[in-house]
């Protein structure tokens, strides 16, 4: 197909002074360029882009800014406990969804299990998972498990779950797989030689892919309050709602220096596991 | 004599019990009082009802919806969130580039540098929410929201790979090519964009995938997408409409994830 749109276009021919004919590489530069353009002006009418309103309105987008600077420091007191719960929701969601991504990754790893077509159904499976924002997952469990930090707690195990086990599958494919098939070959069952040969080369990996993924979900878990599932989005959402800018303006820094410091945090200690 | 020599070594094999146990411990100790704030109440009174028809709903969608090309059928929302996704991610490429140049250490000072890795985090570590209500404020509702908070959470994830890629510039060749006379238009253009441009590219098909979901998700806030009639499908109990939108947002990812992952394995491989 590439090739036959490459042949429609008759390229550029030169005689070198030894006579041989060589024909100029074909450039896709300015091909991508006009569809660039077309598909931005295209995507502009789709969503109303528009410089004026910009240009107009931008200072606007200030406005909440300036009356965010007002902090409002007495507030700080009731902030510490929907943070622990977002914290909490996120500690136990990453731990739990890790967990249970441990052995999904095993069973989907082409090197450990041979079973071509179920690996490709499990595999399309947790990527079908993964592709829902946690968002989603959050606006589905608060109508079935009710509002709180259930259900935040739940869609976070399911998205750590699914991304965990795409990260550990794709490091386990790249692992030693001879201490493995030399335990297969004295006869021991699988479930032993991956624990045994497997999981030790595995596991500053695994413990690193879980810090990462907390970071992860402390990040996420702050807006999972916006559709009622818990946590620190639940009162800065309340307090948007009430145009308590000072009080937005707290939660906020305790919001970003809490993502800050476990962020630094987990670096470190990933760079430590190496 | 070589057997008991092994056995030997063997019982002197480090005893790790010791270990496992007391990281047991410790884990057990961080996460026992958490599982008491996790409140859980039970299901809610029409908990299961609710998720047996969205899953009914995915199963047997409403195909009058997603076969509706008019401004209120499914595909107009799913390219809706689609051109959300490509115009925030290009405005974020417009924005990070300079600030990546100017945040990288071998082109700028320790100072300079520092001021904009601390203007970077800051952007980055803002919820996407909050952006997406400042900008309410500033276009009304709807998908133009949408773009500029995109453009703007993209920035930060955006700057810090391109400041990875350029501090690992290859300076020699830019040598070389002053060595040859080139100008310095001509080293920008010979010595380093073609060392840029396909990790450029990789990582903004990398964030476009990634704005893909958020765009689905700032509907929320009512910055256009596939966001908002989710909300409203939900809290108007449609649930063959919950099954279609979710359906159409997963078919939209796959798509669009696969796409994307074979381009930038093409990339990598030259």
């Amino acid at each position: 197909m590439i090739n036959y749109l490459k042949s429609l276009f008759v390229p550029e021919t030169f005689t070198l002074s030894n006579g041989k004919v060589v024909k100029s590489k074909f450039n896709w530069t300015i091909y991508i360029v006009i569809a660039l353009f077309f598909l931005i002006i295209l995507a502009g009418k789709f969503t109303g882009f528009s410089f004026e309103t910009l240009v107009d309105k931008g200072a606007n987008f200030f406005d909440i800014l300036v009356k965010m600077v007002k902090v409002d420091f007495a507030y700080f007191p009731k902030i510490v406990g929907p943070m622990i719960d977002t914290l909490t929701m996120s500690l136990l969601g990453t731990v739990i969804g890790a967990v249970f991504a441990l052995p999904a990754a095993f069973i989907c790893s082409a090197n450990l299990n041979k079973n071509r077509i179920f690996i490709r159904i499990v595999k399309t499976l947790i990527s079908i998972i993964r592709t829902v924002p946690v968002l989603v997952y959050a606006l589905i469990l608060t109508y079935i498990f009710g509002i709180g930090t259930f259900a935040g707690f739940l869609s976070l195990t399911i998205f750590t779950f699914s991304i965990c086990t795409k990260m550990l599958y794709e490091q386990i494919e790249t692992l030693d797989n001879g201490p493995f098939e030399a335990m297969e070959s004295t006869g021991s069952d699988k479930v032993k030689a991956t624990w045994i040969a497997i999981f030790p080369q595995l596991r500053s990996h695994y413990f690193s892919t879980m810090l990462y993924n907390f970071e992860m979900n402390v990040r996420s878990a702050a807006i999972l309050g916006y559709v009622g599932a818990g946590g620190i989005g639940l009162i800065l959402n309340e307090n948007i709602g009430w145009r308590k800018y000072g009080r937005v303006g707290m939660i906020l820094i305790v919001l970003i220096v809490t993502v800050i410091a476990i962020e630094s945090l987990s670096r470190f200690i990933r760079k430590r596991l190496g | 004599m070589s057997k008991s020599r092994i056995i030997e070594q063997y019982e002197m094999r480090p005893k790790k019990w010791v270990s496992y146990l007391l990281s047991i411990i410790v884990i057990v100790a961080i996460l026992f009082p958490a599982i008491s704030t996790i409140s859980f109440n039970g299901f809610s009174k029409s908990g299961l009802v609710v998720a047996k028809n969205i899953f009914l709903g995915i199963i047997n969608p409403d195909m009058s919806f997603i076969l509706d090309f008019s401004e209120l059928g499914l595909p107009f929302l799913l390219l809706e969130t689609a051109a959300i996704a490509f115009l925030g991610t290009l405005i974020g490429l417009i924005i990070s580039v300079p600030l990546a140049f100017l945040a990288a250490r071998n082109i700028t000072n320790k100072f300079v540098s520092n001021i904009f890795v601390t203007i970077i985090t800051i952007i980055r570590t803002f919820p996407v929410f909050v952006y997406g209500l400042m900008f309410i404020r500033v276009t009304g509702p709807g998908a133009f929201a949408g773009v500029l908070t995109l453009a703007l959470t993209s920035i930060g994830m955006l700057s810090k790979l391109f400041i990875e890629v350029i501090e690992d510039l290859d300076t020699g060749i830019i040598e070389s090519l002053d060595a040859s006379g080139c100008n310095t238009l001509q080293k920008i253009r010979f010595g380093i964009i073609p060392q840029l441009m396909t990790n450029f590219v990789s990582i903004l098909i990398y964030r476009f995938d990634i704005n893909v979901k958020n765009a689905s998700v700032l509907g929320l806030v009512g910055a256009g997408g596939i966001g908002a009639p989710l909300q409203f499908a939900m809290a108007g109990s449609k649930w063959d409409l919950v099954g279609s939108l979710l359906l159409g947002l997963i078919v939209l990812v796959l798509i669009i994830e696969t796409c994307s992952d074979k381009i930038r394995a093409k990339l990598a491989n030259g």
